[in-house]
């Protein structure tokens, strides 16, 4: 009897290292030309992946390629410093400010505009600070005034960038009890501000993806400032040999193209009513004025 | 309340139907935590037995570090290990980082103090002649710490039981280094945590309750041979 048991124990052991050994993906196979090297680090924010957006564009895309996406979700501000450290091969982000320094720094290159979306103002229904309609800097200035709760990321991600800068143009320096960074992603944030009916910024892609959850209305929306731009940059293969040029680039392309432009400007349509996002191939800042 | 039980219906549905991504999660979190585990029993029973069983200076220092990495915070471990594994890092050309064995290192630096720690508590607490009762009746080194491995099994099991149960259910470390890849280094905990900032409560919790399963099954064998083995020592 003790000799069946540690004959157990060792095949199940024995079983979960063979096991693990077979955890590798045998290839795919007969995939149009295999690229050499299959794996592309896509450094991104969380609103592509929490949206759903991601789940549609990279198996489309894989399938059509045989290359390999491993998707970091992490804010913007994390992302671009993936990519300044060659730890990234491509950064999907939307913090214009940031991603002109790391292109002017040389460690991306091929800064492309992909899509927009905006970014809006939620708050309880009550609104205790009176922003509904306003614009985007006044509704901040009412926020700070009343003191009401509000939300802010904390974590340097595009839209905590943003927000930064809004408080900045407004000329307030956002402090006290009622100003609270929970340093989380964009969907948790929102969680939080509902449970403790706190104004937040939020992109209207993961809000619109997480309405159903919150009840809470959008209050301020529509204000030029409130404007977000998703590039795509591919890291310097200059800069980082190691990087995997090839691959980056092609994803990139891909967006760019007329397929990945038509399932990003009709994703979403069907659940919610509304396009998540805005597809913008081909255009630059300038036609957004910026 | 009615949502727990919503997300153990849907715990139990998608089990039930097999659902792939599901079925692939939760295979790669027992391949990489068992693994993990394997690899700390390897590393932590010998360390815990030769504790056990000599006395030198500066054991005290040795010990309390070994005990205090019992409680080694994942988070702590996931950063050190990313920035081994980094591409830039020293181990970067191995191209782990990302990979379902940057969270084998990972989980394996975290559950080896807790199975050397608990190892060591084991057959430290034998009683101390068993082992030169051993030796006098003639069996070599060997022999004499195999025995005292087998006197030791019920707090040996114990031992791999808290490792594996701190591993699998571990996410710090996992989303830092795994980065929770869809169908590559996404495990039970960290597929949580995204359903969480997704909004995706019932999922969430079925997702949880999956965890639950696998953790107790695994414990439940484990724990059944534990006890057959003690009513055939007596």
């Amino acid at each position: 009897m003790k000799k069946q048991v540690t004959v157990i124990l060792m095949s199940i052991f024995l079983a979960i290292l063979v096991l693990a050994g077979c955890g590798t993906k045998a290839p795919t196979a007969q995939q149009p030309a295999q690229p050499q090297v299959k794996d592309v680090i896509l450094a991104t924010t969380t609103s592509t992946q929490d949206s759903g957006l991601l789940d549609v564009l990279i198996p489309a895309f894989e399938k059509k390629t045989g290359y390999k996406i491993k998707t970091i979700a992490v804010g913007s501000g994390q992302a671009i410093a993936m990519g300044e450290k060659g730890e990234a091969d491509l950064l999907l982000t939307h913090a214009p400010d940031a991603e002109k320094k790391v292109v002017e720094a040389g460690a991306a290159v091929n800064r492309r505009l992909v899509m927009h979306n905006d970014f809006i103002i939620i708050g309880p229904s009550a609104d205790p600070a009176g922003i509904k309609g306003k614009a985007a800097m006044d509704a901040m200035k009412a926020i700070a005034d009343a003191k009401a709760i509000f939300i802010s990321r904390g974590d340097n991600s595009g839209t905590h960038q943003l927000e930064k800068k809004l408080w900045k143009q407004a000329n307030i320096t956002p402090a006290g009890s009622w100003y609270q960074e929970v340093g989380t992603g964009m969907g948790q944030a929102l969680k939080m501000a509902s449970e403790k009916q706190g104004y937040i910024l939020t992109d209207r892609a993961t809000y619109l993806a997480q309405a159903k959850n919150l009840g809470m209305p959008i209050l301020v929306e529509g204000d030029a400032k409130l404007l977000n731009i998703y590039h795509v940059m591919e890291v310097n293969p200059a800069k980082y040999n190691k990087v995997n040029a090839a691959g980056a680039k092609a994803f990139a392309d891909f967006l760019l193209s007329a397929e990945g432009q038509s399932m990003i400007a009709s994703f979403g349509k069907e659940k919610y009513g509304q396009p998540l996002f805005f597809a913008d191939g081909g255009k630059t800042d300038k036609d957004f004025g910026l | 309340m009615e949502s727990i039980w919503q997300g153990f219906l849907e715990a139990l549905r998608l089990l039930a139907i097999g659902d792939p991504e599901v079925v692939q999660v939760v295979l790669l979190s027992l391949q990489v935590s068992g693994t993990a585990t394997a690899i700390s029993v390897v590393i932590g029973v010998p360390l815990g037995l030769w504790l056990a069983l000599h006395d030198f200076r500066g054991k005290p220092v040795l010990l309390s570090f070994v005990n205090f990495g019992m409680g080694l915070p994942p988070v702590v471990v996931g950063l050190f290990v990313s920035l081994l594994l980094w591409r830039y890092g020293p181990l970067g050309m191995f191209g782990l980082m990302y990979t379902p064995v940057a969270i084998v290192v990972a989980q394996a630096v975290i559950a080896s103090p807790i199975i050397a720690g608990l190892s060591f508590a084991a057959i430290g607490s034998l009683e101390p002649k068993l082992r030169l009762q051993f030796l006098s009746l003639g069996a070599t080194g060997l022999q004499t710490n195999w025995l005292l491995i087998k006197e030791a099994r019920l707090g040996l099991m114990a031992a791999v039981m808290a490792g594996f149960g701190g591993v699998v259910s571990e996410v710090g470390a996992s989303m830092m280094v795994g980065g929770n890849i869809r169908g590559e280094t996404r495990v039970l905990t960290t597929a949580t945590v995204m359903e969480v900032g997704r909004g995706n409560y019932e999922l969430a919790l079925a997702l949880s309750f999956v965890l639950l399963m696998v953790a107790y099954s695994v414990v439940a064998v484990l724990t059944y041979s534990q006890n057959s083995r003690r009513q055939d020592a007596a």
